[in-house]
């Protein structure tokens, strides 16, 4: 059993997505449960391959004992089996917390969510913990399309943005699957592994630059990179309020994975044209950080504002990728962690406020950090790390990739990263103050009291949001900090043994 | 002449179905033609994997009693890829399909011009 572990990690999860449909029409109730039960399985599963990886090294899984180059393997190395823990844990709370949003629907609407949802956190895992470029397109058409349909799901502008998000993100698979085809025709290889062996030699010629370019489009299309973000703001403010902070945590941060497995493991970062593309990358990165910023703090939606903000959050991250060096790398993929956790808390708060007051902008936040006190809480931790102020987690992220900045003498770097971080301050503290600095207006009065009573509980208006909303937001909050003060160890035994060459 | 049809044409003719792509999604108003530009699109790469595939003189690759060794026969790992990528192709266009008879239902057109007026009121 414990041989198969790296697979369990996506067949649970991916039976459960199948099943749910038909469970949730005998037992609607218990579909809900055990989605949770799959993804919590799969989340053990991924930390269990996390631990075996880092004592006995990379855990290759070959399906059917087919070896590589032929078969389809899945590799998980200290990088890969990192990112699977943190999206399996997103999804997770996520899943938690979704559960009072579809309380009121019929078991058709509930067992697809479910099945979708799932689908998502399969396709998401399997784009992390393959090992062949093929199997990685595949996975990212099951995530991308289940996440168009979850995007659809929120309501009337939401079918257009999801419609356009489609577009644009199936051009940006084919781009990407094109890229892969130019592999093909250079080395006749699939296999992740077998084409860093086999490029190695060729890495001069222009067959390979013209695959370098289409799959960074195609990775660029769907992480939001920044000339290629228009769908982001769009599908993320109008998804419904159950599935953004999955989506918003987790996907876009797998596409920038993706990137660092091709240009860190297959193609090398310092071999042929990749040191251009990578400087390409780089101000791509800087103009995406200053236009996400400063178009975050023009946005009265807090929804809209924070789907900016992911544009420029997603530049710090490559960014750290086009620096080349150790230090960015490692700054990179703690703000994915980091960013992952903060963007997803923050998500988490605008709909529990959304839950609880109906609004979504900003100018009808006054109050809530008195009324809200423990959900406001988390989002003050969150922003804070947004911005990076010590010790929450961002603080530490932007701090490797200003050392790994410096060590290349980018002084625009560290420029760009210090002024975002003020940008960032001021859309931020735009929300705090009105939060706790500004007097609730009289007449507010909770939206959802009426639901909530007549579906469970007396005293409810006692408390916050119900439970499984608090708790997902209060966990995230608290691990933002953790993660911040505990960054030490986590780097020292985990990250820096992700890179090639790295941990000596 | 006869060169070209059997070398590059394919490429090129690969290379415009792609590039019709784009093409479409951003010049075409009505939201059918999008979606039809995205599938020629998805088409033109499931084209060129096949093309890769090709060998002249190459037959099925089901072995032949009599006919042996690789070059006998077309390369079937591309085929086998492209059905993959053709189902994919396939639930893209059925999800946006679903998408778009949505967004007909909510706002009677699927005129880009005429959408952005009805969503903005």
């Amino acid at each position: 059993m414990r041989e198969q572990l790296p697979v369990l990690i996506i067949v649970v999860p991916l039976l459960t997505a199948l099943l749910s449909p038909l469970i949730a029409y005998f037992a609607s109730k218990l579909v809900r449960f055990l989605g949770i039960v799959a993804v919590f399985t799969s989340l053990l599963c991924a930390v269990g391959v996390l631990r075996r990886v880092l004592t006995e090294g990379t855990w290759h899984y070959y399906f059917g004992n087919w070896l590589p180059p032929w078969g389809i393997e899945y590799v998980i190395d200290p990088l890969s089996g990192v990112m699977a823990v943190l999206v399996a844990f997103l999804s997770l709370l996520v899943l938690i917390y979704s559960g009072p949003f579809l309380r009121e629907e019929g078991w058709l609407k509930k067992g697809i969510y479910y099945a979708l949802y799932l689908l998502l956190t399969v396709g998401l895992l399997g784009m992390v913990i393959t090992g062949d470029v093929f199997n990685l397109y595949v996975f990212l058409e099951i995530a991308s399309l289940s996440a168009y349909g979850l995007i659809a799901a929120g309501g009337d502008k939401a079918t257009v943005s999801a419609f356009r998000y489609v577009l644009v993100g199936t051009v940006g698979a084919s781009f990407y699957l094109l890229g892969v085809g130019y592999l093909y025709a250079i080395t006749g290889s699939l296999n992740m592994a077998d084409l860093a062996v086999r490029l190695q030699p060729l890495m001069d010629s222009q067959a390979v630059l013209i695959a370098l370019v289409f799959i960074l489009v195609g990775m660029g299309i769907k992480m939001a990179l920044f000339p290629m973000h228009g769908w982001l703001p769009d599908a993320y403010t109008y998804a419904p309020p159950a599935v953004t902070p999955f989506i918003s945590g987790a996907m876009t941060k797998v596409m920038v994975y993706v990137l660092f497995r091709y240009f860190l493991f297959i193609f090398g970062p310092t071999t042929g044209y990749v040191p251009i593309i990578l400087e390409v990358l780089g101000w791509l990165a800087i103009i995406g950080i200053i236009w996400g910023s400063v178009m975050a703090i023009a946005q009265s939606d807090l929804r809209r504002m924070l789907a900016y903000s992911s544009v420029a959050q997603v530049g710090y991250i490559a960014l750290g990728l086009s620096l080349g060096n150790m230090l960015g790398f490692i700054g990179a993929i703690f703000h994915i962690i980091n960013h992952g956790m903060m963007k997803s808390c923050l998500f988490l708060v605008t709909g529990g406020i959304k839950w609880k007051t109906g609004e979504h902008l900003l100018g009808k936040y006054a109050g809530l950090g008195r009324k809200m006190p423990l959900t406001m809480g988390a989002f003050l931790i969150a922003a804070f790390s947004m911005v990076g102020l010590p010790p929450t987690a961002g603080f530490f992220s932007k701090w490797y990739l200003i050392l790994g900045a410096l060590e290349k003498d980018l002084w625009l770097y560290l420029v760009v990263i210090i002024l975002s971080s003020l940008l960032n301050a001021i859309y931020f503290f735009r929300v705090i103050e009105q939060a706790y600095l500004k007097k609730a207006p009289l007449e507010s009065v909770s939206v959802n009291e009426n639901i909530a009573c007549s579906v469970a509980c007396v005293g409810y208006n006692k408390k916050e949001l119900p439970l499984t909303i608090m708790v997902p937001l209060v966990v995230l909050g608290a691990g933002i900090l953790i993660l911040g003060i505990f960054n030490e160890p986590l780097i020292s035994n985990i990250l820096q043994y992700a890179f090639p060459g790295g941990g000596i | 002449m006869k060169e070209f049809l059997t070398e590059h044409f394919i490429y090129c003719l690969t290379f415009f179905m792609f590039l019709l792509g784009p093409y479409g999604i951003i010049f075409k108003k009505n939201l059918v033609k999008k979606l039809m530009a995205m599938n020629i699109m998805q088409v033109a790469v499931i084209l060129f994997f096949l093309s890769l595939g090709q060998k002249i003189g190459g037959t099925v690759p089901v072995q032949i009693s009599g006919v042996v060794g690789a070059a006998n026969y077309i390369n079937p790992l591309p085929h086998a890829l492209m059905l993959t990528a053709i189902v994919v192709s396939l639930a893209t266009l059925g999800v946006s399909l679903a998408i778009l008879s949505l967004i007909q239902k909510r706002y009677g057109t699927l005129e880009e011009d005429e959408l952005l007026r009805r969503m903005n009121q």
